[in-house]
Order: C-alpha cells, then sequence, then structure tokens
C-alpha cells in the first residue's frame, strides 16, 4: 500500500497538497450543514437564527428532552421501537429471499433464466412510482392497510431487486472449485450455500443489512401511504408530523430529534462502510 | 447438480411471485386504471382516453408540473453526476486519507432521503436560516430561497447535487481500471492534467458515465421527498414536480384514475429518455476491447 502510493505520488508529479486542499474544502462545504445541525441542536431558539459558528454558547440539553416527548402523546421511544419493528423484520427477511434467488441465478441452470434475469434489471430501472398506486389498492384488497405488512412482505420476494442483482455480481466473481469439491463430499444445494457461499458472500450480505436498514430507516413515502394510526407511525413520518403541527414550529426541538433520526443510519455506516462502499461500488447501482 | 434445474426453479421461485404480484400484475393495474374513473368508493368507471385527453389539453398544473420535473433533472442529474465525476478524479491519486474522504462524500447520500435531512435543509435555507446569515456576513443581500419562486428550485436541486457520494464510489472504481501506464505516458509527451482529464480519463469510462446518467435521471424524476418537505411544491408551484402532483392526485384527492394517468406518462416520458440516450450512447460511449469489432 505504502509503495503503491509513493508511485502514484511520484507519478502526479507534486502539488498533493493542491488536492487536499480541494478535498478538505468540498469536505467542509458539504459536511458543514450536518455538523451545523449538531451544535444547532444545543442552541436557543434565538440564538440559532443569528449565529453561524456551529459552536453553542452553551450546551442545553433541554430541546432534547422536549423533542423527544413530542406534542403527541407518544414520545419518541415509540416511534423509534416503531421503526426497528419495521426494518429488523424487513432485512431478515430481504437476506433470505435475495440470498436464495442470487444463489440460483448464478449457479443454476433452468428454464427461462435469462428472460428473468432481464426482468429482474428492467425492473431496478422501472419507476416505483408508477406502482405505488396500484400496489395500495392491492394491499387494500389483503386488509393490510395501517399494519407494518406492505412495508416488509414484498421484500420477503426477492422484490429488492437491486440487492439480488448486487449478490449476483459478487457471486459470479467466486470460483466454484470449494462449492465443487463440498459437493463431492456430498453436499446438498442448501448445504453448499450455508457452509460455503454464505461465509464467502460475508461482505456483500453486509452491504445488503446496511443499506436495507438506512433505507428502510429512511423510507418515508411508504409508511405515509399505508399507515394511519399515529401510535404505528415510524420516525420519520413522526419528525414530519412535528413540523406539520403547529404553524410556529420550535425548531430546536425540530433540530434535536433531527440529530437523533439520524444516529442509528450514520453509526450503522461507519460501523460498516468498508465492506459496504466496496458493495456499492462492485454492483454498479446507486445506492 | 448445477444442472439441476428444479432446484434452481424453486429457488428463484419466490422471485418470480414476487414480481408477478407486486411488480407485473400492478404495473398492468395501473396502465387499466389510467383508463378509468376511481375514487375508492364507487368501481372505477371506464372512461377511455379521458384522463389521458384531460392531461394534454386541460390541465395548466400538469403542464407547469412537467416543466418543473424536467427542469429539475436537466439541472439536478448533470450537476450531480459531473460533481461526482470531479471528486473521483480528483480522490484517484491514491492519497492518504482516501478512505476518510471517501466516507465523508459518501455520507451525504446515504442521509439524503431522510426527512431529517429535508428539516435541515428547509433550516439552513429558511428566512434568517445558515445560508442567509453567512451571505449577510459575506455582504450580500439575503435571498427568500424558499419563498421566491426564482430560486425555491435551487434548493431541492442542491439537495440533490448534495447526494452525488453513490455516483462517486462507482466512478471511482471505474477509475481504478483506467491503467497508470497511459497517464504516465501522457505526462511524458506533455498533457496537462486537464488534458489528461478529457483525452484519457473521461472516453474510458464513457459506459459508467453513460449508466451513473441514466440511474440519476431515473431517480430525478421520481424525487419526492425534497419537494415535499422542504418547499411543499411551491411557492407558486416551482418545485411542483410530477411525483408530488400524481401523490396529491392519487393519495390526497382520490383521483385514482387520473393519478395512474400521470404516473403512465411520467414512465413513458423516463422510458424515452432511457432510450434516446441508449440509442446516443453508440456515438459517443467507448467500450473497452471493441474496437477490432468496429473495424
Amino acid at each position: 500500500m505504502s509503495a503503491d502510493s509513493m508511485r502514484a505520488s511520484d507519478g502526479e508529479g507534486g502539488r498533493p497538497w493542491l488536492r487536499y486542499l480541494a478535498l478538505v474544502l468540498v469536505a467542509l462545504v458539504m459536511l458543514y450543514p450536518l455538523i451545523w445541525l449538531i451544535g444547532a441542536s444545543f442552541k436557543s431558539n434565538s440564538e440559532i437564527f443569528t449565529e453561524v459558528g456551529f459552536w453553542p454558547q452553551r450546551f442545553d440539553f433541554s430541546a432534547y428532552a422536549k423533542g423527544w416527548k413530542t406534542s403527541t402523546e407518544y414520545t419518541f421511544a415509540t416511534y423509534f421501537l416503531n421503526s426497528f419493528l419495521i426494518t429488523i423484520p424487513r432485512i431478515v427477511v430481504t437476506v433470505i429471499s435475495c440470498l436464495l434467488v442470487a444463489y440460483a441465478f448464478a449457479r443454476f441452470e433452468f428454464w427461462g433464466r435469462k428472460l428473468l434475469f432481464s426482468i429482474m434489471v428492467g425492473t431496478m430501472m422501472l419507476p416505483l412510482i408508477v406502482l405505488r398506486l396500484p400496489q395500495y389498492l392491492v394491499f387494500r384488497e389483503l386488509g393490510w392497510l395501517d399494519s407494518y405488512l406492505p412495508l416488509i412482505v414484498p421484500s420477503a420476494f426477492a422484490t429488492d431487486t437491486f440487492f439480488v442483482f448486487m449478490l449476483v455480481q459478487f457471486l459470479k466473481g467466486i470460483p466454484r472449485d470449494m462449492e465443487e469439491a463440498a459437493q463431492i463430499d456430498g453436499c446438498n444445494a442448501l448445504q453448499l450455500l450455508w457452509h460455503i457461499i454464505v461465509p464467502l458472500l460475508k461482505p456483500a450480505i453486509v452491504s445488503v443489512i446496511v443499506f436495507q436498514f438506512i433505507w428502510t430507516m429512511n423510507d418515508f413515502m411508504g409508511p405515509l401511504i399505508y399507515l394511519a394510526s399515529v401510535e404505528k407511525y415510524p420516525v420519520s413520518l413522526a419528525l414530519k408530523m412535528s413540523i406539520g403541527a403547529t404553524e410556529e414550529v420550535e425548531w430546536a426541538n425540530v433540530i434535536a430529534i433531527s440529530v437523533v433520526a439520524l444516529i442509528p443510519s450514520v453509526a450503522v455506516f461507519f460501523a460498516a462502510q468498508k465492506h459496504f462502499i466496496e458493495g456499492a461500488t462492485s454492483s454498479g447501482v446507486k445506492g | 447438480m448445477y444442472e439441476n434445474k428444479r432446484i434452481g426453479f424453486l429457488f428463484v421461485l419466490p422471485f418470480v411471485l414476487g414480481v408477478l404480484l407486486f411488480k407485473l400484475f400492478p404495473f398492468v393495474m395501473s396502465l387499466a386504471l389510467s383508463f378509468t374513473q376511481y375514487d375508492l368508493i364507487d368501481p372505477p368507471q371506464y372512461v377511455g382516453l379521458e384522463n389521458y385527453r384531460e392531461l394534454a389539453l386541460a390541465d395548466p398544473l400538469f403542464r407547469k408540473s412537467l416543466g418543473v420535473t424536467l427542469l429539475f433533472a436537466v439541472l439536478a442529474v448533470p450537476l450531480r453526476v459531473g460533481f461526482a465525476l470531479f471528486i473521483a478524479h480528483v480522490l484517484n491519486f491514491r492519497l492518504r486519507g482516501i478512505n476518510f474522504f471517501r466516507a465523508a462524500f459518501y455520507l451525504p447520500s446515504i442521509l439524503g432521503g431522510s426527512i431529517a435531512v429535508a428539516v435541515l435543509w428547509r433550516f439552513i435555507f429558511a428566512k434568517n436560516g445558515l445560508v442567509n446569515l453567512l451571505m449577510t456576513q459575506a455582504g450580500l443581500e439575503p435571498i427568500a430561497w424558499l419563498a421566491d419562486e426564482h430560486y425555491s428550485m435551487w434548493t431541492i436541486v442542491l439537495l440533490f447535487t448534495w447526494q452525488f457520494g453513490s455516483a462517486m464510489v462507482i466512478f471511482l472504481a471505474a477509475l481504478q481500471n483506467v491503467p497508470v501506464s497511459l497517464y504516465e505516458a501522457a505526462e511524458c509527451d506533455g498533457a496537462s492534467k486537464l488534458q489528461q482529464f478529457w483525452k484519457i480519463t473521461v472516453p474510458l469510462i464513457t459506459p459508467v458515465i453513460f449508466f451513473n446518467m441514466i440511474m440519476q435521471m431515473v431517480h430525478a424524476f421520481q424525487e419526492f421527498n425534497g419537494p415535499y418537505m422542504i418547499t411543499e411544491g411551491g411557492p407558486l408551484s416551482s418545485t411542483y414536480v410530477l411525483a408530488l402532483y400524481i401523490y396529491d392526485q392519487s393519495f390526497r384527492f382520490f383521483n385514482l384514475g387520473y393519478g395512474a394517468a400521470l404516473s403512465w406518462v411520467l414512465f413513458a416520458l423516463v422510458g424515452c429518455l432511457s432510450a434516446i440516450s441508449f440509442w446516443s450512447s453508440r456515438y459517443w460511449v467507448f467500450y473497452a476491447g471493441e474496437k477490432e469489432s468496429r473495424k
């Protein structure tokens, strides 16, 4: 690695500081809103609108306490719990179904494989918004409205095709020698998947988990359409509600809660960012 | 066993069911709905092309919304892809700390879709929000970002551009496949950094540029959270994108037939633009290893 970077910096003929300067500047401009948000969460309502610096005059946690309590009868503890009640089952079913389907696409010959694969790639380009309305009617017919089922069940059928595609791309890069050896030793298809493929696919599976976690936490339109009762709201809807509820927005509270709402995603991102960016990269599809 | 067709099909079965039930069926159903009038209470009523006729001829809000959506895509997609390419190019010089920068630039793509960030955006572009505070300190006139129809579009374009990280990591992967020897040769011949970028980097990664453009376009045409949360489509419908209009018609006014027709127009639009991009790509996308066959 160090020899590598030496060579590279020789090759580009000096002035790396210029590049660093550009990068640091862009990073600062990009991240300043987020940094400032954190600082602002400790400020008073009036200080927020007059102070450009991010460091608050004094650390005041009252906005967190007030924001957490909300103007509804539920606290954000409920909303976070709801978010996790949607996110965790969804991740589980996504990983299982996408793994099986990707395994089939990458390792088996079956009738219609090519056609199905093109359909899968095609649905990645399909604007989701075309499907929202009829999906809503389907779930209404099934009596699933105002429950988490519409948000979870489709994922159990590997409909998040982005993940299937990503796993297939990974699987293509893994040589089959080990599987063939295990097969001779008498492993069946599922044993192969569990004992050989899953350990090799770990980085890709981590990416699936992280992406699905963050996307589901961020998802706004889904809950907005399907959920009606406030007690079932996830964090995203509850946050929206905290702005819409009153004309005079208590910005300090809203900001404090926004910070809290971002913490799970940021934590997961940094915990897994190495695997995860690689996963995003090798699949070559949007993150 | 790899040839065992039944096992393979068994594994892929959930996907077949899922696609039929949650993708293809709704897809066809929305087309069927677009020829009806439906309000969830009375059964759908067949009206032929009436919905399409109305939106083409008698709906100024649709025309406005279409214009806003196109403007948004035209501004936001090149900005995002351009930024992504530029930063990826700078990062590609294997600097120390690349992992830090890569994570820092990627973070907004992760968080950008969240409501919390939309809240933040609405807040920093408020009348006396962060942006205007900075502008007054720099001696500039503050701008009513969210209340002035000439500027409101920029707030959501900036939010979209800010999330360039996902396109960037894809560029970064592509750039790492460009042979270093090409740059070294160009360096020997006295090519400047800028020339190297335009004459080596860009031509060699046109397939990836193309890929990113299409994917980001599909995303831009569906942008919802930003306009919904930050500008609420206003002022004067200046950020009333089609996704918002479809949502309002379908889920607020319960004109489900009309909403379906609108969503099919959006789908057709994305489809046409993708087709044009594919067609035009023959002229500007260069796939390595393809040259011989073209001779």
